[in-house]
Order: structure tokens, then C-alpha cells, then sequence
């Protein structure tokens, strides 16, 4: 008898065990599938927030990535049209972008000198329209709808400022920062009193008086010469940047703006070509792509490629730390899945002894018992997984809907928690088949005691 | 002719640190299409006997031949499908597979002698015409009475056909007048069948309707009643 029809009857001749190890599995599948598809949802919205930030591919100077902090103008891109136009025109490539678009890099100190404050920043020019149109990539159709950046339709001396920047800069109230508690100003124990003359010259540079609502900023910055420029700026609004170090020192600004401080009247730079492709599977090819450009084409230029994740290694470590706790999970799971249909088949072996020495009799081989046991350890298997993934998809569709939402790391705006399993083919059948399997091997080990007794011993079994 | 033929046979069971033996030199021969019980008292070795000629249990000394097959020499699977096809088991507890339907149990043997669908069904049905319940091919052993599952063990240990059919106190479990029809139902189906029937009891009617009679204690042959068959079998 088809051997999965006895197996099926067998497993239903003791409901409750059967039931109570499918149970088992069926938790395990879900708690599988349900964090599969939680990481795999924090996974896309890191990637997501990258590459609408940054881009999948950059187009760098050489030596950039590791050094250009220190002194971003030394390493522009002079002919960086030429570098899009190359780019944008070439025939492989072009098929797979969305964006191509130059950013410039620099850092210096902003100062609200009305407040008598300043720290350091990290500033970041951009083509707005370009950047507007990055914000809409959305490959993996997460919830999400960024609205267009605030420097879209600004005058060019408009920038936007990390909160962090904000707080420190005493801009809260005029950039309705909120979570910007009022503090008492320390004042600076002076030292000896200068001399007279020296607080004379001091009264004449005295600093204005705050105008109340004036968001106005000073950021200076060393120029591709190592001289100092200072260009005068409005912050127009304060957005969170996700991360409190970013936070503290963001302040984005037109490419323009920030390629006059920077360059002044010598021929602006960048300090990158920001690529963003269709879909991120695409990496590999327009990488493979632009090494040849590089190679020819822009032979002349020192350019290297990097990828999102080089310019994010957090991207990197938080799909190792998903993958390290999926992993853990998933083992310790199928190590419950196997303790579980053991014991089930140890059991069902044992109760059905004076059985299998009849079937043995009747002229069963070993292989036919051995068949047998595992036959229905697999059927557990699969019973529960696909139980299990059904209870996922409803359980995930629940969650998805709930309305529930969360702050990814690197996010700027919390989004709705989402658990994705529907869809996640991979995750799905690994999961079933990988618990299938492994309730097909605990049963191994029961088959086999069953299929080696000895036939009078089975048989005189009470 | 001889269906079994058994030399100088020798089984010791080991338990603990004691040798415990079970038979001591049987030499037997077992008639084709003869009815044959093997009598003698509880622990004289009855079931051991029946083990070895049925080749599921090996003897420790000596030379069993079932069929013509000197069956000890076989490998294992070699030895199942020798038994699927050769021998037919009726036991007393009936043991019949609880998760199969009666028509089910009886095709089972015919499963693992690959007969095709179509024969099997014939056959089957004819069988359970034979034993008396057609009625109730579609039920599952738990809704039989105890005399209706040794009638389906009677017709699954022949339905591969077989040259031999071994019944271990067939009539054990069974009342005085339940027990009588089996043994008649038996006898009956041996004759019809042309299969050798062995099997062991203490019933003396059982006795008085075998062609052969084997007497057995404490591990030895200790008498051989050999009586024409009624079938016309040959001796």
C-alpha cells in the first residue's frame, strides 16, 4: 500500500501526539518565517534608506572613501559632466539607471554668532531635483512616501540642518525643533581681565544682537587652497538624520552653494557621481561596467567605484547580525523539531514492535520498515511546515495591517512595522523544506532500530 | 515430496549468563498439502519450530529447507521475498494492520509480492468470499469480532499463494466453538488450496483432524504420527 497512505493512517491512529508534534512544528515554522520576515524587512528598509541617500554606486576620486574626509576639496572631480555624460550615455549602463547626479562633500564649523555657538559639521551639496527623484526609489514597495526635500524651490543660500545642529546652535525655536528642552547657559569663568586696549578692540567687533526668528548661519570651511571661506546661510528647516552623529553634524545644502564655498571662482568639483540603479541585483553588472569605463573611456581621471555597502558598513554588520540571530534561531528550532519527531517516532516504533514483526514476517524487507517511519516522519514534517507557513502568512498579514510602526536604524521618519513573508520565496520554501528535512532525519534513527529487530523479538513484544 | 526438511537442527536461546536450549537435533520432514500440527507442552519448543521453518529465525546448528531453498544461505532481503512469496503467517493474536481495512490486510502480501492491481483485487474477493466474509471487506479490524480477524489472517496467509502456511496456536484466543469453525475453515482452505498447513496447538481435536502429528518435548522430537491425507497430498 503506498507506503504514504499507511504512513498517513499511522500518523492519524494516535491524533493527539501527532497533533502535539505538528504543534511543535508549526511554532517553529512560524518563529522562522515571522523573524525571516521581520530581518527581511529591516534589511530592505536599511537598503533603502542608503540608496535613496547615497545611491547604489559612487563614483569617487581614488583614495576618496579612506582619505577625502580630512580634505574633501583636494579630492573633486574636475570634469565630473563628463563623467555623467559618459555614464548616462553609455549604452550598457544607461538601461539600468535611475539617477545620476554629482554631490560634493565638505566639512568645516557652523556658527550662530548672534547665539555665540558653533560645532563642527559635515556638509553635503546636492542637485535637489536629482536628489527629489531619488527619494522615490522604492524596489522592495515598503510604506513608505518621503515627501521632496525642503531645499526643493529655495534660494540658494537655504540649507537644512540635522537637529542636532539645530539644538546646538540654539535654532530650536525659530525651526520649531521639538525635544529641545530649555538649558541654563554656563558661562565661561574669564581669566585675568585683558588689557585695556585689547577689550577695546573687542567692543568694536562686539556681536549682533539675536533677531528673534533669524535662522541665519555662518559656515566656514577651507577652500581647494587651505584658506579659510565663510558663506553666510538660512537654515530653512531641521530634519532627524536617524543617527545622533549624523544628527549632530548634518547640514545640506544646493551643490552650488556648498562648490562657491569650496571652490569660489575656480572651476567647481565634486566629490562624487551618485548612481542609483533600477533594482540593487543590478550592482554587479553596472560595477563590471563601470570598471571598463574606468579603464578606457575615464582612463585619464584617478576614479574608483564604490558600492552602498562599502560606504555603509553598518549596512554590512546589521545583515550579519540578522543573519547571526536568524541563524541561531533557525537552529535551535530545528534541534526542537528533532528532539520532538524523535521522541514521536521512538514512541510510535515501540507501541507498533509486534506490528512491525508481522509486517517483517509477511515479507517487508528492512528498507520497506525503514521506508515506512521515516515516510511519516516527513509527512510530520511537511504537514507542519505548511501549516506553519499558512498560520505565517496569516499572522504577518495581521501585523502588517495592525498599523503598528517602528524607527528602523539610519530611518528618518518612524515606518509601519511590517513582517514580510508573503513573497519571500526563498524564506518560505527553505523553511518548510529545511524542517521536512530535518523531521525526516530524526525519524531515521527510529526507523533503523525498527528495521534491524530481530522478527521473533518483535513479534513476542507485549 | 517434502515442503520442509529439517537436519539435526539446534537452537539455544542466551539468557543472561544461562544457554537455554529450546531444540536439540529435530530432523523433520513436513509433507506437501498436509495438515501438520505440532503438539507438546508450553515451553517444549513449539514456537521455536515454527520460527524456523517459517525462516525467521535462524537455527544455531543444523539445516533447514523450506520449499527446496536451503534458506539459511540466503541474505536477508533475499529471505523476505522468499517469505512474501513462499509462506503465509497466521498468528494468535491475528495481528492484523488496525489502520487497514480488511480487504486492505488481505492485500497487503500481494503489495509485497507485486501482483497487479487487477489480480489483486480478484483475488482478495475471492478470498474473503472463501472465508466466509465479503460483507466485511470495507471494515477495519477493530469492528470485527475475534473469530471474523482470524478468518482475515487466514485469507491474507494465503493470498500470495503460498507453499506454506504456519499458524502458532490460531485457536488460542478464541472460544470453544469459534475455535472449531477456524480449525475447520483451515482445513478447508488447505484442501482447496493444495498449501501445506503447520501449526501448533494443544487442542486435541485439532489433533485428531491432522494428517501428520508432531509430538514434541523439551526440545526433542518425541513422536511422529503420520496418517494418510485426506486430500490426496503426497507423503
Amino acid at each position: 500500500m503506498k507506503t504514504l497512505s499507511l504512513a498517513l493512517r499511522n500518523l492519524l491512529r494516535n491524533r493527539r501526539r501527532s497533533l502535539t508534534t505538528m504543534f511543535a512544528m508549526v511554532i517553529g515554522a512560524m518563529t522562522i518565517l515571522l523573524f525571516g520576515g521581520y530581518s527581511r524587512d529591516i534589511t530592505y528598509g536599511l537598503q533603502t534608506g542608503f540608496v535613496i541617500r547615497g545611491g547604489h554606486l559612487q563614483i569617487q576620486r581614488k583614495d576618496f572613501f579612506l582619505y577625502g574626509s580630512g580634505n574633501p576639496a583636494a579630492y573633486g572631480i574636475p570634469d565630473y559632466q563628463h563623467v555623467i555624460d559618459v555614464v548616462k550615455q553609455d549604452p550598457i549602463l544607461a538601461p539600468m539607471l535611475k539617477v545620476v547626479t554629482p554631490t560634493l562633500s565638505l566639512g568645516g564649523i557652523a556658527g550662530n554668532f548672534a547665539a555665540g555657538v558653533s560645532r563642527t559639521v559635515i556638509g553635503s551639496g546636492v542637485v535637489v531635483e536629482d536628489r527629489n527623484r531619488m527619494r522615490q526609489w522604492n524596489d522592495y514597495r515598503l510604506r513608505i512616501n518621503l515627501l521632496p526635500s525642503a531645499l526643493t524651490g529655495t534660494p540658494m543660500d537655504a540649507v537644512v540642518i540635522g537637529r542636532g545642529v539645530a539644538r546646538v546652535l540654539e535654532l530650536c525655536e525659530p525651526l520649531a525643533v521639538a525635544d529641545c528642552p530649555p538649558h541654563a547657559k554656563i558661562q565661561v569663568e574669564g581669566g585675568a581681565s585683558a588689557p585695556p586696549d585689547i577689550s577695546e578692540l573687542a567692543a568694536l567687533e562686539s556681536r549682533p544682537a539675536a533677531v528673534k526668528g533669524d535662522t541665519r548661519i555662518e559656515l566656514l570651511a577651507a577652500n581647494a587652497h587651505g584658506a579659510p571661506n565663510v558663506a553666510s546661510l538660512r537654515a530653512i528647516k531641521a530634519e532627524p538624520q536617524g543617527i545622533k552623529e549624523l544628527d549632530d553634524m548634518f547640514i545640506g545644502m544646493h551643490l552650488a552653494q556648498a562648490q562657491r564655498l569650496l571652490y569660489g571662482t575656480d572651476k567647481p568639483q565634486v566629490t562624487a557621481v551618485v548612481m542609483q540603479l533600477d533594482h540593487t541585483n543590478q550592482i554587479p553588472a553596472a560595477k563590471a561596467r563601470l570598471a571598463e569605463l574606468l579603464a578606457t573611456t575615464l582612463k585619464n581621471s584617478p576614479l574608483e567605484v564604490q558600492d552602498f555597502e562599502t560606504l555603509n558598513p553598518f549596512y554590512g554588520q546589521a545583515l550579519a547580525m540578522f543573519g547571526a540571530i536568524f541563524g541561531f534561531i533557525a537552529v535551535l528550532i530545528g534541534a526542537i523539531v528533532l528532539f520532538t519527531v524523535g521522541n514521536t517516532m521512538s514512541m510510535a516504533v515501540m507501541e507498533r514492535t509486534t506490528e512491525i514483526g508481522t509486517l517483517r514476517a509477511m515479507g517487508l524487507r528492512r528498507a520497506g520498515i525503514r521506508r515506512l517511519f521515516v515516510c511519516e516522519g516527513l509527512m510530520l514534517g511537511l504537514i507542519g511546515a505548511v501549516v506553519g507557513v499558512l498560520m505565517s502568512l496569516v499572522i504577518a498579514w495581521g501585523i502588517n495591517n495592525s498599523g503598528l510602526t517602528w524607527l528602523p536604524p539610519g530611518q528618518v521618519d518612524p515606518v509601519p512595522l511590517t513582517v514580510r513573508v508573503w513573497g519571500e520565496t526563498r524564506l518560505i520554501f527553505g523553511t518548510a523544506f529545511g524542517l521536512a528535512v530535518i523531521a525526516m532525519i530524526s525519524a531515521w534513527l527510529p526507523a533503523r532500530r525498527a528495521a534491524n529487530m530481530q522478527i521473533v523479538d518483535a513479534l513476542r513484544h507485549v | 515430496m517434502n515442503v520442509v526438511t529439517m537436519k539435526h537442527i539446534g537452537k539455544t536461546y542466551h539468557l543472561d549468563a544461562v544457554d537455554v536450549p529450546a531444540l536439540i537435533d529435530i530432523d523433520l520432514d513436513i509433507r506437501a498439502n498436509c495438515f501438520t500440527v505440532i503438539s507438546g507442552p508450553s515451553g517444549s519448543g513449539k514456537t521455536t519450530l515454527l520460527n524456523l521453518i517459517g525462516c525467521i529465525d535462524q537455527p544455531n546448528t543444523g539445516e533447514v529447507i523450506v520449499a527446496g531453498e536451503a534458506v539459511q544461505k540466503l541474505p536477508d532481503d533475499a529471505l523476505s521475498d522468499f517469505r512474501a512469496r513462499h509462506i503465509g503467517f497466521i498468528f494468535q493474536n491475528f495481528n492484523l494492520l488496525p489502520v487497514l481495512t480488511v480487504e486492505e490486510n488481505v492485500e497487503y502480501p500481494l503489495l509485497l509480492s507485486r501482483v497487479p492491481p487487477a489480480e489483486r483485487k480478484k483475488r482478495v474477493k475471492a478470498l474473503l468470499e472463501a472465508v466466509g466474509i465479503p460483507d466485511k471487506a470495507r471494515n477495519i479490524p477493530g469492528q470485527l469480532s475475534g473469530g471474523q480477524r482470524q478468518r482475515v489472517a487466514i485469507a491474507r496467509a494465503l493470498a500470495p499463494a503460498p507453499k506454506l502456511v504456519l499458524a502458532d496456536e490460531p485457536t488460542a484466543n478464541l472460544d470453544s466453538h469459534t475455535g472449531q469453525a477456524i480449525i475447520e475453515l483451515m482445513r478447508q482452505m488447505q484442501r482447496e488450496n493444495q498449501v501445506s498447513f503447520v501449526f501448533s496447538s494443544h487442542d486435541p481435536k485439532v489433533m485428531a483432524e491432522a494428517d501428520d502429528a508432531v509430538m514434541i518435548r523439551d526440545g526433542r522430537i518425541e513422536s511422529i504420527e503420520r496418517r494418510e491425507p485426506r486430500n490426496g497430498g503426497a507423503s
